[in-house]
């Protein structure tokens, strides 16, 4: 049997290339998202491997992600003496390392990417101590002095002796470029950009002049261990300090690396089932078609005396054979898909650390296995109806597979259909958590169900959809349509490819407009000020200075500075608002439910309701607050809705004062002169942060376009990652057509003796593909919409308020896929043209 | 190309050569052929398997082309057609009937028949298409599809489809090859009837001297030489005929 499987293969391998093709590609996806994490996880490891000293000390009171709120932990200068002088330690370095520093480019534009930090240290000279590798120069010895990653150097046009423009969080300094180094083997690290100083220039640049380190990197004498080494040290340092060997520090960097990575693990992998849940129908269908095809040839194996389980068998190890080429090829695809995803995360400001792809023998094998059982199980059910064909049609010109009735599918489809409805609503309803999940597998049944019953809905619905086919191209448009009503199941099946691709490309556009109009909506409701002045750095603050320079622009009535501060509450890290109550309330509208946000005074705190709610507070209650310098006693007097990202505890800026902090100010509001000349006076607000060419000053709708355009971001990746199953959907529109070409070359050589044109037949061809595409995207758009009204209502409570369906790109959607159809139809068309007629209605 | 003025022939073809393959491997299917299909006549075209009639049955109806040698429909030369120009011929002026019925799945019994003048975007001819319709008998079956036809009805189908066009030339192709001897004759009687209440012009290629007998002319066929012609054929003189090329097949 297996001769007869292989001979076969060869003999339709025309037809089963376009079908492997399909497994080519899901595989392809499927290794190369392995691929991809793997060589990520495995250079993140060797990066922290080689690039961490013996022994790590740092500051004990972390205050969570406090980096990223703006106060950074230290440890006193006399812990590195303390630190040095201990048995064992060869050398140690205090280093200082942490967000604040912006580079700004040659062209005057800050470098680095959105969300990836600006990091600033100090140089230490001594490799073993160090990550950094000069490439150019040396270190940064005066002042004066900076070097640069060499990512930063080249995106900046910098070279050794330039004098670098940079931004610290005292304000703007020049230094000249000393070097330009390497972070271990990678140009930088994952995005962040990276100035190095002198350690005095870092001290001052990054901590407020403090003599003073983020971590002290210590390298141990020859023959003592990490391990002994810690524990002397931790000796040494007591409770003030964290000490963790080299060991400890790189495994817990890679594992939060991991973790990260982790996401977008799943993230990726989840596309790449898309893909290969869709490739299966292609294979499945053209094993149907092929089946239906060689009916006559199966039945004659069969009345030649083979027993239907070796009719079963030889189908079998034939799509095995097939799921085995394709999963090879696809395990090369996917080392290009890796090359591919390296790229595009590269793109999107993700520089990844090239140490040459890893390609783990799981890989391979998951490739092998995905891409076989993928194929076999397409191929089993047309198999099993193939062994039941009767030997006896072998005698018969009309030999045809017996064909099922579609009514259980219909039923079973819509069973299923109404259980994901009924679960998205319930979801909604619910909202939440346990909402979301609850939507999710009603999204997923939804899916299959529309899957399963979509055969017995393509006629109508092809009818439906095709009605002017008949009337704009007559008798063509009139066989096209009845071609494609003709086999509803495997018009169905080549449609459901597009349905799945388009059904998850409009639910994501739909909650993405929704997301950014729920977005833009809070902003035009409680933001009453006209602009926004904010550090294009995220991370970096403002100078205090700004404030009182912002008011002094002629047409400006009021600005109101905000300051996010570290703090510890109920144990808990958090960030706590500061505000300037006086003013605050002409910038931001909170809707309060209890108490004022104007009474904070020197002990008052504001809390939203649903912070106040989760920890049982209420107006009046006492909230300790402990901040990195201080703590203090707060009592409640507001409570208040929260709206869009206004959320938390909320203080006056006098009682952080009155602490002695000097908290520097995150964002200020501007509010302009009734009458203003609003252009003016931005350009006027403009003009007066010129010397700081990070802080940037934005209308409230350019802040809103700002907040939203990182939505379009992450909807455009995934609807790269998407387009995938989209190409894949062309494919198997093509090798529908191919077949169907193939099956029907007698019918279409009658239509040509009879005088239909070769463009006739062409139209034909392309019309019959245009509805198939059509009634997929129109069903993928049904359900896409359904699916993000769902999400938006359970999301409600999360922010999501606003349902906001983009119709113009939906329609750009389905003229796409028309498109889509007839591009993938041009070449069967082109084939069935040419059909000789003689060939096509000769006899056999 | 409404006066026909250097012929009373529907169809005629002169010095037809056709060979396929080439060098060592070329076969000579006809050979130095001429023929005249007369206007409102019944011929039919026979010879053993290989003799080459169906070949100069598909090179006289512009289904395929000649070595060397011209074919003309009408006043229309076939050989210096594009293909374009060809189609339109066959549609416009040429019918067919084909031994596998090769009817469309999805049209009934009515669209087949229109489905030429559906194709050229013609009108249908309503008084003539119900004269075809009742002449094959089958008014009671125009709504059905062709797997609800017996075979014998749906090659009387095909026949009409070819008549509906009210073409110059009918050519059928074996019709009978796959009827029984019953559905055979049914055929048969609906392409006599239209040759003489009609005046249509029908060439018919068959094997089955049966068949023959219902034509007005027969011309045979042997290795690619057209051998002999009978006027007024029997089946059995029909018959007797073709006893003399037995065991002198080639091809079909």
């Amino acid at each position: 049997m297996l001769r007869t499987a292989w001979r076969s293969l060869l003999h339709h391998s025309f037809r089963l290339a376009l079908s492997a093709l399909a497994i080519v590609l899901g595989v392809g996806f499927v290794v190369g998202t392995l691929i991809f994490t793997d060589t990520l996880n495995n250079t993140f490891t060797n990066l922290f491997q080689d690039t961490t000293s013996d022994v790590v000390v740092s500051p004990a009171q972390t205050m969570g992600d406090s980096q990223q709120i703006g106060s950074v932990a230290t440890l006193p200068a006399s812990t590195l003496d303390a630190v040095s002088a201990v048995d064992g330690v060869a050398n140690a370095a205090g280093v200082v390392l942490a967000d604040g520093i912006t580079i700004i480019g040659s062209d005057g534009a800050v470098l680095g990417t959105q969300g990836a930090p600006h990091l600033g240290t100090n140089w230490v000279d001594d490799p073993g101590l160090t990550p950094f590798r000069l490439t150019d120069g040396v270190g940064p010895s005066a002042p004066d002095e900076v070097a640069l990653d060499s990512v930063s150097a080249e995106k900046g046009g910098y070279a050794v002796g330039d004098a670098v423009r940079l931004v610290g969080t005292d304000g703007p300094f020049t230094a000249t470029l000393a070097g330009i180094f390497r972070y271990g083997t990678s140009g930088n690290l994952a995005g962040a950009t990276i100035a190095a100083f002198d350690t005095a220039q870092a001290q001052t640049a990054l901590l407020g002049g403090a003599d003073a380190y983020t971590s002290i990197d210590i390298v141990a004498a020859s023959g003592v261990s990490q391990d002994a080494l810690a524990a002397s040290v931790r000796a040494a340092v007591g409770t003030d300090a964290t000490v963790k060997t080299g060991q400890q520090a790189a495994d817990e960097a890679a594992s939060a690396v991991s973790e990260g990575l982790a996401f977008i693990n799943v993230f990726l992998l989840v596309f790449a089932g898309i893909a290969l849940f869709v490739g299966t129908f292609i294979i499945l269908n053209t094993f149907s078609m092929l089946v239906a095809q060689r009916s006559r040839e199966l039945a004659l194996l069969r009345a030649v005396g083979a027993t239907r389980g070796q009719v079963t068998r030889a189908l079998v190890i034939e799509s095995a054979l097939v799921g085995l080429v394709g999963a090879v090829l696809g395990i090369v695809l996917g080392v290009a898909v890796a090359f591919g995803l390296q790229a595009l995360f590269g793109a999107i400001g993700a520089e990844i650390p090239n140490d040459g792809l890893v390609v783990a023998p799981r890989t391979v094998l998951v490739g092998l296995i995905v891409g076989v059982v993928a194929t076999v199980l397409a191929a089993l059910a047309p198999a099993l109806r193939a062994s039941r064909i009767a030997p006896m049609a072998a005698l018969r010109d009309d030999a045809s597979l017996p064909s099922r009735s579609l009514r259980v599918r219909a039923i079973a489809g819509a069973v299923l259909l109404a259980l994901g409805v009924a679960g998205m609503v319930a979801g909604a309803l619910e909202g939440g958590g346990s909402g979301s999940s609850l939507v999710g597998l009603g999204v997923l049944a939804a899916l299959v169900g529309a899957i399963v019953v979509s055969p017995a809905i393509a006629r109508p619905l092809v009818r439906t959809l095709g009605f002017a086919f008949p009337r704009i191209f007559g008798t063509v448009g009139r066989l096209a349509l009845e071609n494609a009503e003709r086999q509803p199941r495997r018009t169905a099946a080549t449609a459901s490819a597009l349905m799945i691709g388009l059904a998850l490309v409009s639910a994501l556009t739909i909650f993405a407009a929704s997301a950014k109009a729920s977005i833009t909506t809070v902003i035009n409701q409680v933001i009453g000020a006209e602009f926004i002045v904010s550090n294009a750095s995220p991370r970096s603050p403002i100078a205090p200075t700004t404030a009182g320079q912002l008011a002094a622009v002629p047409g400006v009535a009021a600005v109101s500075p905000v300051a996010a501060i570290p703090a510890q509450i109920d144990g808990a890290v958090t960030a706590v608002v500061a505000i300037d109550p006086a003013t605050f309330g002409q910038m931001v509208s909170l809707t309060t439910d209890a108490g004022s946000l104007a009474d904070l005074g020197t002990d008052g705190v504001a809390v939203d309701s649903e912070t106040a709610q989760s920890q049982g507070l209420a107006l009046g209650d006492v909230v300790p607050v402990t901040f990195v310098e201080g703590a203090h006693d707060y009592r409640i007097t507001a409570i208040y809705a929260s709206a869009g990202e206004f959320s938390g505890y909320v203080v006056s800026r006098d009682s952080v004062d009155a602490l002695g902090m000097n908290p520097s100010d995150r964002l200020i509001y501007v509010k302009a002169q009734e009458g203003a000349d609003l252009d003016q006076v931005q350009a006027g607000l403009q003009a007066a942060v010129a010397a700081d060419p990070t802080v940037q000053v934005q209308s409230q709708t350019q802040f809103a376009e700002e907040i939203t355009s990182n939505v379009d971001q992450v909807l455009l990746i995934m609807v790269m990652l998407l387009s995938l199953a989209v190409f894949i959907a062309v494919l198997g529109i093509v090798n529908t057509l191919v077949l169907s070409v193939a099956e029907r070359t007698r019918e279409l050589g009658m239509l040509r003796a009879v005088g239909a044109l070769r463009r006739q037949i062409r139209t034909m061809i392309v019309l019959e593909a245009l509805v198939i595409a059509v009634f997929g995207a129109v069903v993928g758009l049904v359900l896409g919409v359904g699916f993000a009204v769902a999400l938006q209502r359970t999301l409600v409570d999360q922010g999501i308020t606003v349902l906001d369906i983009p119709w113009v790109g939906l329609v750009l959607f389905l003229v796409v896929a028309g498109v889509v159809g007839v591009l993938a139809a041009l070449w069967p068309a082109f084939r069935a043209g040419r059909l000789n007629v003689l060939r096509a209605i000769a006899t056999e | 190309m409404t006066t026909a003025a250097t012929t009373t022939a529907a169809a005629r073809a002169s010095g037809l050569t056709k060979v396929y393959g080439d060098g060592e491997m070329a076969v000579t299917a006809l050979d130095d052929v001429s023929v005249e299909f007369p206007r409102g006549r019944f011929t039919a075209i026979m010879g053993p398997s290989g003799s080459g009639k169906s070949t100069l049955m598909h090179v006289c109806a512009g289904l395929d082309t000649a070595t060397s040698g011209s074919v003309y429909i009408g006043d229309i030369e076939l050989t210096a057609l594009s293909d374009n120009a060809l189609t339109r011929l066959r549609r416009d002026r040429v019918g067919f009937v084909f031994q596998a019925f090769n009817l469309v799945p999805t049209l009934t019994a009515r669209e087949t028949i229109t489905l030429p003048l559906d194709i050229a975007g013609r009108k249908v001819d309503e008084a003539w298409l119900d004269t075809v319709i009742d002449t094959i008998g089958l008014r009671d079956r125009l709504r059905n599809r062709p797997n609800q036809l017996s075979g014998g009805q749906q090659q009387r189908v095909a026949a009409a489809r070819a008549l509906a066009s009210k073409p110059e030339i009918v050519f059928a192709d074996e019709p009978t090859g796959n009827l029984d001897s019953r559905a055979s004759a049914e055929v048969l009687g609906f392409l006599r009837h239209s040759v003489d209440a009609f005046g249509q012009t029908i060439v018919m290629v068959t094997h089955d001297p049966t068949a023959a007998s219902y034509a007005d002319h027969v011309l045979f066929l042997a290795d690619g030489h057209i051998v002999d012609t009978m006027d007024e054929p029997t089946a059995e003189r029909v018959l007797d005929r073709m006893k003399g090329f037995d065991g002198k097949g080639r091809r079909s």
